[in-house]
């Protein structure tokens, strides 16, 4: 699908550094795009011919388009957290020009009605809108939707987020049926019995602060059961979304083994947030609602498993659980307060400032887990990927761009962010979706 | 002129306001306990006339409440007590929204008593008036730390040398973290004593010095001071342990006491459960300085708020 209302022009991208980690390209090389695909992708001058418009890349790195598998933008019924016109802006702004949005909306999105309501241009989306659909009815957790009705109406995967799927006959039944049609099952791995009332990750921080925290182990003990059920279903799917624990990770790495097992034929995918590679528990420092999120932010030793896996290849996407919410459900008593923050706008810049700086991940790897990563766990097909004919979807960086992040600036109708006022190395220059430029950095 | 309802800024807290014994340094600390010794519940001293004290309660509590009260009264002031049955708070007023309003009816201190930890915290970055926290959730209760603090220098010399067991649901309760707070800011050797979930080995990691054991008699063996805490049955209820076990293993009787060094105090921040974390005989016992607390509270409260409204000589 495209959002692009009239039709654009060719563009040519000249003397940029292009990173295409499925199309093994790390070089020097000029784009053209024409009619919202890809023309044309050479060495620089080689592509003859005029564009309508060129664009200098000189200095800058060009990539594939991002994706983000894990969005909330809360439409339909929380428009006053954010819209779809609004959160699509703050993705360009963010460099991505595809968005995975979650059904926990009001109402869930639990029908192709929703879904297709949605991809409708009325809702003003400046990038692609992937839809993610309810797995079970009003993600009650006792009966499954109609997934082919669901996938016919555009959604790439299906969950729960929020609302973790614990019983195994369902979680199993839902990862059969998403086997006959090859579609994901994303879990919000949250074993719910051990987090009642719980407002951080258990530790020195929440017993210093008296909070009540969600044990790690939570996490861990429903990707582990994931997995084993995904093991025992031929051809299943399961993504396992913002993982952040060390234990989770082991159970990961236990699925992705089965795929070298010729009897076990499940994908385990999973992705890891901007934040849980950046912060720490004791971040919360006294009570800071904007660092209060779900999952929590974790110990030192979660955070370095993931920096580990982030490089190693064993996660597969960058996604930012992107989660606006207004002031006044921020602002309130710590237990109180909404979970969740915005991170569209900041999750490149934190992924060059902390992966690529501070922990030396290649450039490559980094654009691997914005892009071909994501593209292959959902399989969205033409993204993620600058060869010829694919979808013209790119987004243009300055990596060495120094910048300071103000929330006040931010596209999104939300504000809360962990990151108001933070220095970041690295910056989004221009988002093109469809072939034309959605967002141009000033 | 037009008041805005709040700021959306987050500020530091205003001066003499009271969040908790963790970040307190132990000048503050000698400083407040110093001004308490000079306090006289029984002679008015004006410090405070003129000044509009709100107790803004969320919780019942009849010690703290009151003895702030009778302190506030003490020094002069004008009292008024807010809670939340009985109030806009009931309406689903938020606790920012019942501070700015507070504030503008021209309150000049706000005592919080809250359910949530972190309360006290949100409302004083919001308000350019003192805060004092009368205890929030699991988290904190300043007053009762230092009118404990007061309670142990009235009998004991100094701090130096000290130890100092405190026996029973430590997770739960926002007495303990004070006191560990401050206690170990003076060097005391602190030993908490529990089932592991009342006590988890995480809370050894609160403050420095601190010690994590399982039986009352290695944690009771040669204390000065022994602090006992309220146990709430409610609490069992989802724990493994059982009452029975607990008061096999934990209550403090006279044989253990005897452990103790033979000057040691028992302390216990109230309300007790005779029979259950103690005996009555030690509740009663000439040991037992527990309606000495509550006496201290009434000093040590008046110079919270002496402090609070910068009246401190």
């Amino acid at each position: 699908m495209t959002n692009v209302k009239s039709k654009p022009g060719s563009i040519l991208i000249k003397g940029g550094h292009v990173i295409d980690p499925a199309a093994k390209i790390n070089a020097l090389m000029d784009v053209l795009l024409r009619d919202s695909r890809v023309a044309e992708i050479a060495l620089p001058n080689k592509i003859r011919g005029g564009a309508d418009e060129k664009f200098d890349a000189c200095g800058l790195i060009v990539a594939p388009g991002f994706i983000d598998l894990h969005v909330h933008l809360r439409e339909p019924g929380q428009s006053y957290k954010e819209t779809i016109a609004s959160g699509t802006a703050a993705a360009a702004a963010g460099g991505f020009t595809s968005v995975c949005t979650m059904p926990n909306t009001a109402p869930v999105v639990d029908t192709d009605e929703w879904v297709g309501w949605l991809r409708d241009p009325e809702r003003g989306a400046v990038v692609n809108v992937f839809p993610i659909a309810a797995a079970t009815r009003s993600s009650r957790g006792a009966t499954l939707t109609d997934f082919a009705a669901l996938q016919r109406a555009g959604a790439v995967a299906v969950t729960d987020d929020g609302k973790p799927i614990l019983d195994d006959e369902i979680m199993r039944a839902a990862l059969r049926l998403g086997a006959e049609l090859n579609l994901p099952v994303v879990q919000h791995a949250e074993d719910t019995r051990l987090t009642e009332r719980c407002s951080m990750h258990e530790g020195p921080t929440s017993f210093r602060l008296g909070l009540r925290g969600m044990p790690a182990s939570a996490e861990a003990s429903v990707v582990d059961r994931d997995v084993t059920l995904a093991q025992q279903v031929r051809e299943s799917r399961l993504h396992v979304a913002h993982l952040s624990t060390s234990d989770a990770l082991k159970a990961v790495r236990r699925g992705k083994r089965g795929l070298h097992n010729a009897r076990v034929t499940c994908r385990v995918t999973c992705e890891v947030t901007p934040h849980h590679f950046t912060l720490l528990d004791e971040d919360v420092g006294e009570y800071n609602t904007n660092f209060k999120m779900n999952p929590p932010l974790r110990s030192a030793s979660d955070r370095e498993a993931i920096l580990v896996a982030l490089a190693d290849g064993t996660v597969d996407a960058i996604a930012t659980d992107h989660a606006p919410h207004a002031m006044h459900e921020k602002e309130v008593e710590f237990e109180r307060a909404a979970f969740g923050i915005t991170g569209l706008e900041t999750a490149l810049a934190l992924a060059l400032t902390k992966l690529h700086r501070e922990h030396k991940i290649p450039l490559t790897r980094i654009v691997e887990l914005f892009t071909a990563g994501p593209a292959r766990a959902f399989d969205l097909r033409e993204r993620g990927s600058l060869v010829r004919d694919n979808f013209a979807d790119v987004t243009i960086f300055d990596p060495k761009k120094r910048w300071t992040f103000e929330a006040a600036g931010s596209r999104s109708l939300s504000r809360n962010t962990p990151f108001d006022g933070s220095q970041f190395t690295g910056k989004v220059v221009a988002t093109i979706v469809g072939g034309k430029i959605v967002y141009r950095a000033d | 002129m037009m008041q805005r309802l709040r700021s959306y800024a987050m500020n530091k807290p205003a001066r003499g306001s009271l969040l908790g014994i963790e970040h307190l340094e132990s000048k503050e600390i000698l400083g407040l306990l110093k001004l308490a010794r000079r306090m006289n519940p029984l002679r008015a001293r004006p410090l405070l006339r003129n000044k509009r004290i709100v107790l803004l309660f969320y919780e019942p509590s009849t010690r703290t409440r009151s003895s702030f009260e009778i302190a506030a009264k003490t020094l002069g002031a004008i009292t008024t007590l807010v809670q939340a049955s009985g109030s806009s708070i009931e309406k689903g007023e938020s606790l920012l929204d019942t501070g700015a309003t507070l504030r503008a009816v021209g309150a000049d201190a706000i005592v919080l008593r809250h359910p949530r930890a972190g309360a006290p915290h949100l409302l004083a970055k919001h308000l350019d008036i003192p805060v004092i926290n009368a205890g929030d959730g699991m988290h904190e209760h300043p007053s009762q730390a230092l009118l404990d603090a007061f309670t142990i220098l009235k009998h004991k010399k100094s701090f130096k040398g000290l130890q100092v067991a405190i026996i029973g649901d430590i997770y739960h309760s926002r007495v303990a973290r004070s006191a560990c707070h401050l206690l170990t800011k003076f060097g005391v050797k602190v030993t908490l004593c529990g089932p592991p979930e009342f006590v988890p080995e995480v809370a050894a990691t609160l403050a420095p010095g601190l010690r994590v054991s399982r039986h009352p008699e290695e944690a009771v063996r040669g204390a000065d001071v022994i602090m006992l805490l309220r146990l709430q049955k409610e609490r069992l209820a989802g724990q493994k342990i059982r009452l029975q076990d607990y008061i096999a293993h934990y209550q403090l009787t006279p044989s253990r006491l005897k452990l103790a060094k033979r000057d040691a105090i028992v302390m216990h921040p109230g309300p007790i459960i005779r029979g259950l974390e103690l005996t009555g005989e030690v509740a009663d016992g000439p040991q037992s300085a527990i309606l000495d607390e509550v006496h201290n509270g009434v000093p040590t409260r008046m110079a919270i708020l002496a402090r609070a409204v910068g009246k401190t000589k």
